[in-house]
């Protein structure tokens, strides 16, 4: 208004008291916030705070211009050393010791009075006002970690003391204390003759009593030192730690949390936390925050969902952007919602914000939501808090992402890079990971699993168990005594695996096993061949039901298959042992029906094919005969035995086929066969070798059972050429031998009953398919048995000569 | 729908096509990228639908190299919100491999995810989150 002259330290002061105040830097200052917060630590009576207000103008602008600021100054200063304030009095009182500014809380600490002009750094003089009391949290943002807080911070103080205790400096404190007061009265006083922060401060108003409400961030003045008051506003122009950025980078800035609190932070000393972290929350202020928690979410364990967080940080009046920024920093967990902890950080970044101070760009240490952990959510705070808070972060804060221990001990050095963030941000896209690796389901997982031992037959017919047993039977050939028997390698098909698991019932595994012991076993059986073909076999079988379970007929075909599979298992040891399985599946061929014996002679070759045909017929009749009419299994034999005896020829001549063949006879056409026959395949020959010398009827049919296994055997022989082969006679070994497994259903007979039939079906349909198979090899083979056979016939009278 | 436009040049996130989010590393050929993104996003939608409605959740979210030119390759990502993330790379980056296009979508993503996460974001905003401008640039400081 009329022209104010202010001496050299009050323009200096003033100008750096506007320049805290205009925080905007808009060259005016609104009524409320930092002028407000000014004139309340000025502690002056309120209506005297008004009325400078009037005088200056302000009221009549609605804002601050500078020379209104500078006039209210006066005013101030004026009303403190007890002059009536007139407008006239701004000139016309001399000698004006510079307005001083408390907080008003802290009434206690002394008051500077202005060393003002002689203490440029710091001032003592603060009496402490802003944070109240306990340690507030010396926020000292000037370290050089926030240097987005600069400008205002960039006091060169070192404070090192928390605001709070007032023995600390309390640099630039002033400003703090400003907010405070603004906040405080606003709060504590009722009376909120200026809007004051408007709503949102209102809270802290409310809460005031003992709560932190604002956090003033002091700019670290220089510490000087007398720290005690670190509120006292006269010192702080002139440090004008707050308003000029000094470059110098330490600056402490306690972030006074307020109000009303700051009577009670007096008390609470922090000494020197000595930690100067320019975010650490003060206890008061923490209270506070844990109030307007309590708020929103009256469990402090709860959360504060995002729209109600949302709406109370909105009344800060902040804008959205910053907002958003400061959710971004405090939602610790990404989860859209605000435990006490992150709610704690959120509110105490906007207040420091609000402040003045600049968000930074990663959470501050001590504001990590962990902190909740050690306050058990309990608003224990004090000094534990205050170790709390410095202390690296105890734990994730409950409920947070694990990632959070990693990411808080890397806080201390504040050097959070982005990629810390990213290490939470890799575990949410491993969250993310999860859910579409769930909605995928692996396919690979029944694979997986099965590496354990087949449990006793399983009710669920699963598809997962059903590859579980495929699996399983396709790993243990070895095992003589049941095909069935499940390997825990299933995976590693290569490893035959004897770990012979036993299907818990070979009626479970019937399908699987059918298909993967069919495919297994000969392959085993045959020559230690990697199972290959168990893949092969699953593949078609994969989906087969486990066999069903053992019913009153298939019993007795079973128990013939037991007697089977136990000369089969002896054959097959045999095998083993000579390395060929014709040799024992030879050596016990059932009785070869007369039909087939007119085709034993090489020359009769047409009636091999005959017979072949009629062996096929049986053949394919056979499977699924066999288990009712032992008959049947003679022709299998038949054919198993010739087939045998041709594998045997191709795989290993002389020994195992003489061993085998009990029969001369035999030997000389299956010998005159497999020398013949050497050079063409092995599966021709074994299809045309095996119904000749079937033919011959030297096969010594074994008891009925041993047909259904030398048919099996057979297949077994031309498995190892034929991958089909493989599979099927894999699913009918699986299937046969199962057989004798029965015995275990009893147990959970509904749902097994259900398994086994499926299985049943399930085999049914495999084996209906081998058979179509086997039956259109053993014709092919057959056919080249016949080409060869008239060459040899073409050749034998050259032979002769 | 949005579109993010990565390239060792750009990054475009555009939702329902208008651009929500752009970045690119050599500003100056940002104009040039839109364009690209802008055909590219034919081809996006190409694949969206060819995917079928029944088949939503199997459908993969990485859509792989979009349409590569001579001097850059496209690469495409789509949320199940149709949310199109857009990655112009230059065809010289040969060190890209399609897992490498395939992680930084996905941190774009969860990035994007994030910002969603984030009350005060209001879907079709442009983007503005600073942790997400973190992301992006850190990734294509790691491309170019």
């Amino acid at each position: 208004m009329e022209g104010l002259t202010l001496s050299d330290a009050e323009q200096k002061y003033y100008s750096d008291l506007f320049s805290y105040c205009d925080s905007e830097s808009t060259k005016k200052v609104a009524a409320h916030g930092r002028v407000l917060e000014l004139f309340r630590a000025a502690q002056l009576p309120s209506d005297v705070v008004h009325q400078i207000m009037e005088l200056c103008g302000a009221t009549r602008l609605g804002y601050f211009g500078r020379s209104q600021f500078y006039i209210a100054l006066k005013l101030v200063a004026v009303a403190q050393s007890g002059f009536p304030l007139r407008v006239e009095s701004i000139n016309t009182v001399k000698d004006l010791p510079l307005p001083r500014f408390v907080a008003s809380k802290n009434e206690q600490e002394s008051r500077h009075a202005a060393s003002y002009s002689s203490d440029s750094e710091n001032q003592g003089s603060y009496s402490g006002v802003i944070p109240p009391p306990p340690g507030r949290g010396q926020v000292k943002k000037g370290s050089t970690s926030h240097d987005t807080v600069q400008p205002r911070t960039s006091a060169d103080q070192q404070e090192p003391v928390s605001p709070v205790v007032s023995p600390q400096q309390s640099p630039p404190t002033s400003p703090h204390t400003w907010r405070k007061h603004s906040r405080h009265p606003s709060g504590g006083n009722s009376e909120r003759p200026l809007a004051g922060p408007g709503p949102f401060w209102s809270p802290f108003g409310e809460a005031q009593s003992g709560s932190s409400a604002g956090d003033a961030v002091w700019s670290g003045h220089s510490p000087p030192p007398p720290q005690e008051n670190w509120v006292s506003f006269a010192d702080t122009p002139p440090t004008s730690t707050l308003l000029t950025m000094h470059p110098a980078s330490v600056q402490d800035q306690t972030t006074v949390r307020t109000v009303a609190s700051a009577t009670t932070a007096n008390e609470i000393r922090r000494q020197s936390s000595s930690y100067d972290d320019p975010w650490k929350i003060t206890d008061e202020q923490r209270q506070y925050y844990v109030n307007q928690f309590k708020t929103i979410q009256p469990d402090l364990n709860g959360f504060i969902p995002g729209s109600a967080a949302k709406e109370f940080f909105t009344k800060s009046k902040l804008p959205i952007l910053e907002l958003s920024h400061i959710w971004e920093l405090s939602d610790f967990d990404k989860d859209g919602a605000l435990t006490l902890d992150e709610f704690c950080a959120a509110f105490h970044l906007v207040v420091a914000r609000k402040n003045g101070y600049d968000l930074p760009e990663k959470l501050p240490e001590s504001l990590m939501p962990k902190l909740i952990d050690l306050e058990d959510s309990a608003d224990v705070g004090d000094q534990p808090g205050e170790v709390g808070y410095s202390g690296s972060p105890a734990e994730a804060p409950p409920s947070k992402s694990p990632s959070m221990p990693s990411l808080n001990q890397t806080w201390p050095e504040l050097n959070q890079s982005s990629e810390q963030w990213e290490t939470f941000s890799e575990r949410s896209s491993s969250s993310q990971t999860l859910t579409q690796f769930d909605s995928n389901i692996a396919p690979a997982d029944p694979d997986t699993a099965i590496v354990h031992p087949v449990p006793i037959r399983m009710t669920p017919s699963k598809i997962h168990m059903q590859e579980m047993e495929l699996k399983r039977t396709g790993s243990d050939h070895t095992n003589p005594t049941s095909p069935l028997l499940v390997k825990t390698s299933d995976l590693s098909e290569e490893t035959k695996i004897n770990s012979s698991v036993k299907f818990a019932s070979g009626n479970t595994v019937d399908g699987y096993s059918s298909s993967d012991s069919f495919t297994s076993d000969p392959e085993q059986i045959g020559n230690n061949v990697t199972r290959q073909r168990s893949h092969s076999g699953m593949s078609p079988d994969n989906t087969a039901p486990p066999p069903p379970p053992p019913r009153p007929q298939p019993s007795h075909s079973r128990s013939s298959s037991l007697d089977m599979n136990r000369t089969f298992s002896v054959t097959t040891d045999l095998c083993v042992h000579t390395g060929q399985q014709q040799a024992g599946v030879v050596a016990q061929p059932p009785a070869v029906p007369p039909r087939p014996q007119p085709s034993q002679a090489p020359g009769p070759v047409v009636h091999r094919p005959v017979d072949a045909d009629g062996l096929i017929t049986h053949t394919s009749t056979s499977p699924q005969q066999i288990p009712e009419q032992p008959n049947f299994a003679d022709f299998s034999q038949f054919e198993v035995f010739a087939a045998s005896n041709v594998n045997e020829e191709q795989d290993d001549e002389a020994e195992k086929h003489a061993e085998v063949l009990p029969v001369e006879k035999a030997s000389d056409p299956a010998s005159s066969l497999r020398v013949a026959k050497t050079d063409s395949k092995i599966e021709e020959k074994t299809a045309a070798s095996a119904p000749a010398n079937v033919s011959k009827g030297t096969t010594p049919l074994a008891p009925p059972p041993k047909p259904v296994r030398r048919r099996l055997k057979s297949e077994d022989e031309l498995r190892p050429e034929v991958d089909e082969h493989t599979q099927k006679t894999g699913v009918l070994a699986a299937v046969l031998a199962s057989q004798p497994s029965i015995p275990r259903s009893v147990g959970k007979d509904k749902k097994a009953i259900q398994a086994s039939i499926r299985r049943n079906k399930e085999t049914n349909t495999v084996l209906a398919r081998l058979n179509s198979e086997l039956q259109q090899q053993l014709k092919d083979v057959l056919e080249e048995r016949i080409s060869l056979e008239v060459q040899l016939e073409q050749l034998r009278p050259f032979s002769h000569l | 729908m949005g579109w993010i436009l990565v390239a060792s040049a750009a990054v475009i996130l555009f939702l329902q096509n208008y651009p929500l989010y752009i970045r690119s590393v050599p500003t100056e050929n940002e104009l040039k990228f839109h364009y690209m993104v802008h055909t590219s996003l034919d081809v996006v939608d190409e694949k969206i639908s060819a995917m079928g409605k029944a088949l939503v959740d199997q459908r993969e979210l990485y859509l792989g190299l979009l349409y590569p030119t001579e001097d850059y390759k496209v690469y495409g990502y789509v949320t199940n919100s149709k949310v199109k993330f857009v990655m112009v790379v230059d065809s010289s980056n040969t060190a890209l491999r399609d897992n490498e296009i395939r992680s930084m979508f996905r941190k774009l993503h969860n990035s994007y995810t994030d910002v969603m996460c984030n009350p005060f974001y209001n879907p079709g905003d442009r983007i503005q989150s600073r942790a997400f401008d973190g992301m992006v640039t850190s990734m294509m400081i790691q491309v170019c």
